[in-house]
């Protein structure tokens, strides 16, 4: 009988391996000065420094390294006082030198670490994951393979290569074998994943945008009975996509090779690909037969050699750290666990942060973000803080704040500002969206209202004050639904003589 | 018009003095070309139109009365490892056929901006591998001294442009000694400035720790003007040096010795290098201690080891240099019939586009760069290169300058050694240790050997960055061997008579 992940981790333990590569935000690619701006025509950032032309050198980007640093030093690593560029060659057509010019056996940065949280059903537990290195490398090009039925090379009817991307400054974070973790993989992935994003969301070195691939992570997990004290043979899934799919792909794993294992087979040594829809992983090539990349020093470069005095101005300006951000920012906002981690989650904090920073009530600001606008974020398949801005959420807060907008009428705000129809008052102003406050048409609706029900009235000012819920309604129908209910009710009310 | 026998310094002052203009100079180097590169074949490509626009523009800004560099309006042969823009390059391969490149080499753009006028692409070595200039794509040049004879590689088309009088000047590359062998065998003068001084933007690349542009001409002066229009630091290549650029053309004015060390390398001469160049050599000495320099015996040992280790770094570095010849982005493509994959018309272009030493070479460097054989191969190779540079510096503490034969031999017949790689080798045994230490290296004419009446060359290094020092003495040994000889070596090899 198969084995569940339950049963699968009560037998085996999981090692883990992950490996993140992340597109640094520079202006400029890694080794020429094009632009890395995402979604332009293909082939119009490219130069013969990036086409790989005959004669084209490349020069190191200074920006990036001092990026990689930054990264390096927020993961408690050490700074190599000298560290080389390399060349690994292979041979595919979206790599215009037929080799890329990575870091290999001389990274820039070694040896840290980053401790990570989660909660379980035993309460919070703290786990360090060691990193090994944090080395810069270039981004290729992009291949379109068309025709066929796969989308892979093999059998495409033509391929198309766009080299924009290509020569993009990549980081690529690779932790040392994470052990121990028993059953809390998955978790414990997800959540070096997480936390590896915030650190470099806060430094401002990269985009982190994992749907967009600015930041894409490899998964190796390998498996061993439990109590062996051994290491079993590992699979590298690559480009696992989300957060979710971290933990996904762990889980999948984990069930795939233990059963694989309690049926007699061996593990095989391979890249395997992550399907989104299943949570499963396909084979992909076999590393079996180690390739040969042929490093060798990049003759082309001169060794990265930071200056010890920079590096420690650069360890000065580091941010607050963002684990020590979420535990500041949950107790001056007093917000619970559960709700802090969903904002975590959604990666709402710096929006929220700034909407707050701007004059709007918090635990509304919460409720916003997390609500109605992450409803239509989700609707749309987009991120919420590209639907809306923090000033017109903070500006809409404050109408509700000062009455000037029900709930129920600032989610249509919400969803003209969207709808890209202007600014909030603007949407007010064209929509005719405003709470009727003035107390002589509100009047005017409730006599009205108690002349078509006189027995409902009737029933109101004999003490059935439940009974008022009918008048109410009939109230809001005729104003449109922009009266604020619960004006209307008090005015209703004492109208009928049982206001207080 | 006999202009053409001048020398680029005699050639800059007879444009200030309004004696000629560059585009009559232009055009009298061309009529040159006509009549006798059908014989000699070192250019591959002439850009008559771009050359006659520079030079009516330098014309033009001097009747203005606008100043320019000494060199503006003198002719200069390109040699076809330099990328230029629009201008077909081909580096000597069927690979890069029709290939016009985008974009201009930094010496190409110091070249344009000084006003030097370019007449067309020189003939080479494929991709710049080779002694010979045989390994062209496009056929052989022949050495102006004998037709039958090779002008040195893998710049034997500067070289024998210049000894042909089809241009003053010319920009050679030299990696192992393609710009100080030709220049030996064809009696012309060729420099290898330190590694670092010239920028490699826009030089093809065979051997990136190894290559280096530099100067051709006939003489030492027109080459320390040459190099101080090309050299300098450039932003766009890393190794490049970021000092002031030697003042070359002052020490090549100097025509004085007296007090220097001249370092005589035990281990470059001897066994292996031919008798009349040995006797050259010797009498070029013998002029440099009459001059008042003083001789030294140095022994660098390791250079025993030096071929040996070049031919494992730059085969390797050239097997990773040459993988962007794939036929996706530009070049030639073969084979590619709408069926065939991505993988199979890379290989097959490669196969038809690469020649045999190419491919030798990469298959070489592949093999070294393997893993399991890195160490052995390749680390072994990069420890004698550190061993190289320490018997440099050990020597350079005994002397100011080097000196040795620069090739064993003088220029070999057309077709002797194609089947013999190691005998080809063996031409750059002199030259080779200059290349993997990152020093300078000049060679110049120094007679002819009694045997075969064939030029023979007088090779000077100098330690990094004082590029002034072989200019020195490079300057005071043709002054006196001008003397000796009563004229220009030139003046004896035999006149081109053209078809």
């Amino acid at each position: 009988m198969a084995l569940n992940y339950q049963d699968a981790v009560a037998k085996y333990e999981p090692t883990l391996g992950l490996e993140v590569h992340v597109e640094l935000n520079t202006n400029s690619k890694m080794f020429c000065s094009c632009s890395t701006a995402f979604g332009a025509e293909p082939n119009t950032q490219t130069c013969p420094v990036c086409l790989g032309m005959p004669g084209a050198l490349p020069v190191v980007n200074g920006k990036a390294i001092e990026s990689t640093i930054l990264i390096g030093l927020a993961l408690n690593c050490s700074i190599a006082p000298f560290s080389r560029f390399a060349r690994k060659n292979y041979f595919y057509p979206d790599m215009p030198k037929n080799f890329q010019t990575s870091q290999y056996d001389e990274p820039i940065c070694v040896n840290g670490f980053l401790d990570v949280v989660i909660e379980t059903d035993e309460g919070v537990k703290e786990f360090r994951v060691e990193i090994e290195r944090v080395h810069m490398e270039e981004d290729t090009g992009k291949s379109l393979h068309v025709g066929g039925a796969t989308g892979r090379i093999h059998g495409a009817d033509y391929s198309l290569l766009d080299y924009n991307r290509a020569g993009i400054p990549l980081v690529e974070i690779v932790t040392k074998i994470v052990g121990g973790t028993g059953k809390y993989a998955p978790q414990v992935a997800r959540a070096y994943v997480t936390e590896l994003r915030d650190i470099l969301r806060s430094l401002g070195v990269s985009d982190v945008k994992m749907e967009q691939g600015s930041m894409r992570c490899d998964v190796n997990l390998s498996l061993a009975p439990v109590g062996s004290g051994s290491l079993g043979t590992r699979s590298e899934t690559k480009n696992v996509n989300s957060l979710r799919s971290v933990e996904r792909a762990v889980l999948g794993e984990v069930v795939r090779q233990s059963n694989r294992l309690e049926a007699g087979e061996r593990i095989v040594q391979e890249t395997r690909h992550f399907l989104e829809e299943s949570g499963q992983t396909r084979p992909g090539r076999s590393k079996e037969q180690a390739e040969d990349y042929r490093y060798f020093p990049e003759p082309d470069l001169v060794p990265v050699v930071p200056d010890s005095a920079w590096v420690e101005e650069l360890r000065a300006t580091l941010p607050e750290k963002p684990s020590t951000r979420r535990k500041r920012l949950q107790e001056e906002w007093s917000v619970p666990q559960k709700e802090m981690t969903s904002l975590v989650n959604a990666g709402l904090l710096d929006v929220v942060e700034e909407t707050i920073a701007l004059g709007a009530e918090p635990s509304r600001t919460r409720s916003w973000w997390l609500g109605e606008i992450s409803r239509l974020a989700n609707e749309q398949e987009v991120d919420p803080t590209s639907l809306i801005s923090a000033g017109y959420v903070a500006e809409i807060i404050s109408l509700i704040s000062a009455g000037e907008l029900t709930d129920k009428l600032a989610r249509q705000v919400v969803e003209g500002v969207v709808a890209g129809e202007g600014s909030p008052t603007e949407v007010m102003s064209k929509r005719g969206l405003k709470v009727v406050s003035d107390v002589s048409s509100l009047v005017a609706a409730i006599e009205a209202a108690i002349a078509t029900q006189p027995d409902t009235a009737e029933r109101v000012r004999g003490g059935n004050i439940p009974a008022a819920g009918a008048l109410i309604g009939a109230v809001m129908k005729a104003t449109g639904g922009q009266a604020d209910a619960a004006k209307v009710r008090s005015l209703l009310l004492k109208h009928l003589g049982q206001g207080e | 018009m006999t202009m053409i026998r001048s020398s680029a310094a005699e050639m800059a002052a007879a444009l200030t003095a309004g004696s000629v203009t560059s585009v009559e100079l232009t055009e009298a180097h061309y009529a040159q070309i006509e009549k006798v590169d059908p014989q000699v074949h070192a250019f591959l490509y002439l850009d008559k139109v771009g050359a006659l626009e520079q030079a009516s523009a330098v014309d033009a800004k001097r009747q203005a009365g606008i100043s320019q560099s000494p060199l503006a309006g003198i002719p200069l042969a390109l040699k076809d490892v330099l990328v230029q823009k629009g201008i077909p390059t081909t580096c000597g391969s069927k690979m890069l056929e029709g290939w016009r490149p985008p974009y201009d080499a930094t010496v190409v753009t110091k070249l344009k901006a000084a006003g030097v006028v370019i007449l067309g692409k020189t003939n080479m070595d494929e991709f710049a591998m080779g002694s010979s200039t045989e390994n062209s794509a496009y056929g052989p040049t022949h050495n102006p001294w004998d037709l039958e004879r090779i002008p040195g590689g893998s710049g034997g088309g500067s070289a024998a442009a210049l000894a042909a009088f089809e241009a003053p000047l010319a920009i050679g590359t030299d990696t192992g000694g393609s710009i100080r062998q030709p220049a030996a065998v064809t009696g012309t003068v060729g420099v290898k400035p330190t590694y670092g001084g010239v920028s490699r933007y826009g030089l093809i690349a065979f051997s990136s720790s190894l290559d280096q542009a530099g100067p051709c001409a006939r003489t030492v002066l027109d080459a320390a003007l040459l190099h101080e229009v090309i050299a300098g630091h450039d932003e766009r290549d890393s190794t490049s040096i970021d000092a002031p650029v030697p003042h070359v053309v002052k020490a090549a004015r100097k025509l004085d010795v007296s007090g220097l060390k001249i370092g005589v390398v035990k281990e470059l001469q001897g066994a292996g290098f031919q008798t009349g160049v040995l006797s050259k050599f010797h009498e070029a000495l013998d002029e440099l201690v009459s001059a008042g320099a003083e001789l030294v015996e140095v022994s660098c040992p390791t250079f025993d080891y030096a071929l040996a280790a070049y031919y494992l770094i730059a085969p390797s570095e050239c097997s990773s240099n040459l993988a962007r010849f794939d036929s996706m982005r530009y070049g030639i493509r073969v084979g590619d019939n709408g069926e065939r994959s991505a993988e199979e018309v890379m290989k097959l272009t490669r196969h038809e586009g690469f020649g045999p030493e190419v491919k030798r070479r990469i298959i070489l460097g592949t093999y070294a760069l393997s893993s399991g054989y890195y160490d052995a191969y390749y680390g072994s190779a990069q420890r004698v290169r550190t061993l190289l540079m320490r018997d440099f510096s050990a020597a350079f503490s005994q002397a100011d300058v080097l000196v040795s034969p620069t090739a064993p031999t003088t220029a070999f017949k057309i077709g002797e050694q194609v089947d013999d790689p190691l005998a080809m080798y063996l031409n750059d045994i002199a030259t080779i240790p200059v290349n993997m230490a990152g020093i300078g290296g000049m060679s110049l004419p120094c007679g002819l050997a009694e045997e075969d009446g064939l030029p023979v060359g007088f090779q000077i290094m100098s330690p990094a960055m004082r590029d002034d020092l072989m200019y020195q003495v490079g300057g005071t040994l043709e002054a006196a061997l001008l003397i000796k000889w009563g004229g220009p070596l030139l003046d004896r090899a035999p006149v081109l008579a053209g078809r």
